[in-house]
């Protein structure tokens, strides 16, 4: 039970505390690199032996990002360059920035000028991803990421170490898609909060490190006999449940997070890299091989029948949007599954999600009512 | 004696043709698609297909004040209000075909995201609700001045690919050697579009840049058409005839001389309109309109492909910044009216560095306005109003600091 608590808290400690996992990284002179979301080729960094980190951006008031973004970016764009500005992120050696979404590739265009002691690395995904062409494409710019990398570490990175990288990533994801199973059958000590915080304290460790910890944290849980739960369970759906005040809520309501569809944790996990003889091609197909997220290019909107499965195998009596304000990606991904779980039955709750200044009242009256609706539905 | 033609009339001839001509190839049975508006046509118009331009009909129904309806439905369905006011009009149309200007609804659709990446997630919805086939032609963002080889090859592969999937919907054959024709046709329309840009450089400028969001409706329609070219000629043959009499587009002249960046908000055009002539301020040239010159060898793959993947929003800051001082120093501007567009956050988020860095280069007079391309709601009339006698007021105080520093310099004194 100790031994519980004390991964617990050491996973719930990294997630809330990132500049202490970060200091020791300073104090050890690794070199670290920002990675923005959503997609990053987080392994080309961990290869050039450089610790990879996530830039998710956080609660906080914009003082200096209003230069760059008027009020209607995403609260992760503006909390992101806000804090660059701020000079939170000089300890790093360089951010890697996806163009994902308009909202991004202008962020990488504006970090470039507004925080200019952090070297900006950019990247540009091809959207038809389907085509050959397209891996072939992709893997160029993943050349390109890997030298601007070599020319910062000052060392080649080997295939070799590329290959170690993509396998310690691949183990990483499998051990992290093997908790969120486990989790749903400990909902009383796995409270949302804790699950959302063992995947994030994932973005500001050593890989190995994190899979140890996740690995003897479900060795622990396993120890005991599932949990029963009295209360409701849910999906998440979206980029990201933040700011961190409303998972509390939903523990607060009786709602356990059963599974989830967010950019910021299962999405990164749920696929793995492609094994092959060339490592940045393995790397480049991943993208192709990646399905249900509002960044990839899906015509048939595919990602609406996913996520009714998800609902569906997780038995879950809801599922929860969780639509960071002013991200058209989510936002127009929306109406459509919206339809689907309607269709199919599944109550659905809309929470617009912001950073900068979160209604947090009124997304506790949303949580409530919902908690309220389900409950007395079945 | 008949009213001699003008490219006025003639171009809403052309316009009111190009909707019903749609509509009457849906009733035969023809296909018909919808496309992004700066689409590779080439393709299409090479498969002699009939296609329609949703932000083009968006932006005609919110000038005809159709908008609101169509807007309030889109929200009722789930569409948010912070969406790009072109789709949510589109994808409310798409269900209930209520609007002024009818269009046909598509049997398949035309992507291209070389304006922005919200293009693709309105025409996944589409694809999605009317279980239609979509085209993707994918331009990668240029992080970099200019496209990469890889990048230049990944789109010419999409090129292949489009070819591909429109003789599986069209069942026919691609014609190579019409593909040439009409990409000479392109370019010489390109050409003549350029020409009407460049013609308002002259002091005073012979047309104001309402009349060039008008006229660059058929760029966007039908720029590899015939038609299109002899529009262009007449347009071309009055601007010239207006040079040469030294006229102006306002009566008593032109007192300053503006880019507008951005798109037109078009549910308030009018009022806009209104606004500039009282001031006298004319609006030379606009970035918007100039997206739609596309210029390449005809037959030259790697050249169509840069093309489309470089028009302003796909480019990085200092390709953008580069371009507007251009165009401030060939357009003798006096200042730049930044339209801060609610719907379109590809040209708003760099917005406010591109107008340090063009400041700072050319000392040109810098002011911006909130407003929408086709949500009513999200603009002020007072609001513009002030903002632009404020433009007016630093326009006229930083031509006469310059006009007194040239006395001072030459004071024999």
């Amino acid at each position: 039970m100790t031994q519980l608590k004390e991964l617990m808290s050491a996973l719930d400690n990294a997630a809330k505390h990132p500049a202490q996992v970060i200091n020791k990284c300073l104090e050890e002179k690794r070199l670290m690199i920002g990675c923005a979301p959503e997609y990053c080729p987080e392994e080309i960094v961990y290869a050039a032996g450089m610790l990879p980190v996530g830039l998710w951006g956080g609660l906080t008031s914009i003082k200096n990002a209003n230069q760059y973004f008027p009020a209607f970016a995403c609260s992760l764009v503006q909390t992101t360059l806000e804090l660059g500005m701020r000079g939170v992120y000089d300890g790093l050696a360089g951010v890697i920035v996806p163009a994902h979404c308009d909202h991004l590739k202008c962020f990488g265009q504006d970090w470039k000028v507004a925080v200019p002691q952090v070297r900006f690395i950019p990247l540009a995904h091809p959207i038809n991803r389907k085509l050959e062409a397209a891996v072939e494409y992709l893997k160029s710019e993943y050349s390109r990421i890997k030298s601007v990398l070599e020319e910062i570490g000052g060392q080649p990175i080997s295939d070799q170490a590329l290959s170690e990288a993509i396998e310690i990533y691949n183990d990483h994801r499998k051990t992290l898609r093997e908790f969120t199973l486990i989790a749903r059958d400990y909902c009383t000590t796995i409270t949302p909060s804790l699950r959302h915080n063992v995947i994030k304290s994932g973005y500001f460790m050593d890989k190995l490190e994190h899979t140890q910890l996740v690995n003897g944290l479900i060795e622990e849980l396993k120890k005991a006999p599932p949990e029963a739960w009295q209360g409701k369970r849910v999906v998440l759906t979206g980029i990201m449940a933040e700011p961190n005040e409303i998972l509390d809520m939903f523990e607060d309501y009786g709602l356990a997070v059963v599974d989830d569809d967010l950019a910021q944790e299962s999405r990164q996990f749920r696929t793995d890299v492609p094994q092959g003889t060339d490592p940045l091609e393995g790397l480049a197909r991943y993208w192709s091989c990646m399905e249900g997220c509002s960044l990839l290019y899906d015509p048939q909107k595919n990602r609406r029948f996913m996520l009714k499965r998800m609902a569906e195998e997780s038995r879950a009596d809801g599922v929860v949007a969780c639509i960071m304000k002013f991200c058209e990606m989510e936002e127009f991904d929306y109406p459509i599954y919206k339809k689907t779980l309607e269709e199919a039955k599944i109550p659905l709750l809309y929470l617009e999600l912001d950073l900068v200044t979160p209604s947090l009242e009124q997304v506790r009256t949303r949580i409530q009512s919902f908690a309220e609706m389900i409950s007395r539905k079945r | 004696m008949p009213e001699k033609l003008t490219s006025r009339n003639l171009l809403n001839q052309l316009q009111t043709r190009h909707y019903t001509n749609a509509y009457a190839a849906k009733i035969k049975g023809q296909l018909v698609g919808w496309a992004t508006s700066i689409f590779p046509q080439e393709f299409c118009e090479t498969m002699d297909l009939t296609v329609v331009y949703p932000e083009n009909h968006a932006a005609a129904v919110a000038a005809k004040r159709g908008a609101l309806p169509l807007l309030e439905q889109a929200e009722s369905e789930g569409y948010s209000m912070d969406l790009c006011s072109y789709a949510r009009i589109n994808l409310a149309y798409m269900k209930s075909q209520a609007a002024e200007i009818p269009i046909p609804l598509p049997d398949f659709i035309l992507c291209c995201n070389n304006i922005c990446n919200t293009l693709i997630k309105w025409y996944e919805n589409i694809a999605a609700e009317l279980n239609i086939p979509m085209i993707l032609i994918d331009v990668p963002y240029n992080h970099g001045y200019e496209p990469t080889p890889a990048a230049i090859d990944y789109i010419k592969s999409e090129f292949g690919e489009c070819i591909r999937q429109l003789e599986k919907i069209t069942g026919r054959p691609f014609n190579h050697e019409g593909f040439r024709k009409v990409m000479i046709l392109s370019n010489e329309n390109s050409r003549a579009w350029k020409r009407v840009l460049d013609l308002n450089q002259a002091v005073p400028a012979p047309l104001n840049g309402f009349e060039l969001f008008n006229y660059m409706s058929q760029m966007v329609c039908a720029r590899g058409r015939q038609e299109t070219g002899e529009l262009l000629k007449l347009l071309i043959e009055e601007l010239e005839e207006k040079i040469k009499l030294g006229k102006s587009c306002y009566e008593d002249g032109e007192k300053c001389r503006v880019m507008w960046d951005g798109i037109a908000c078009w549910p308030h055009i009018k009022h806009n309109f209104k606004a500039f002539a009282k001031n006298g301020i004319n609006i030379v040239c606009s970035s918007y309109p100039e997206a739609w010159v596309l210029l390449y060898e005809p037959g030259n793959l790697d050249e169509l492909a840069k093309v489309y993947s470089m028009i302003g929003n796909n480019t990085c800051m200092e390709y953008q910044a580069d371009k507007r001082e251009r165009e401030v120093k060939n357009f003798k501007l006096d200042g730049i009216l930044f339209h801060v567009n609610r719907s379109c956050k590809v040209m708003d988020f760099m917005q406010y560095e591109q107008q340090r860095l063009v400041a700072a280069r050319t000392g040109v007079s810098i002011m911006n306005f909130d407003g929408d391309q086709a949500d009513p709601r999200n603009f002020a009339a007072a609001q513009f109003e002030t903002r632009l006698e404020a433009l007016k007021e630093i326009v006229a105080h930083h031509k006469s600091a310059k006009k007194s520093k040239e006395v001072t310099n030459n004071d024999p004194a």
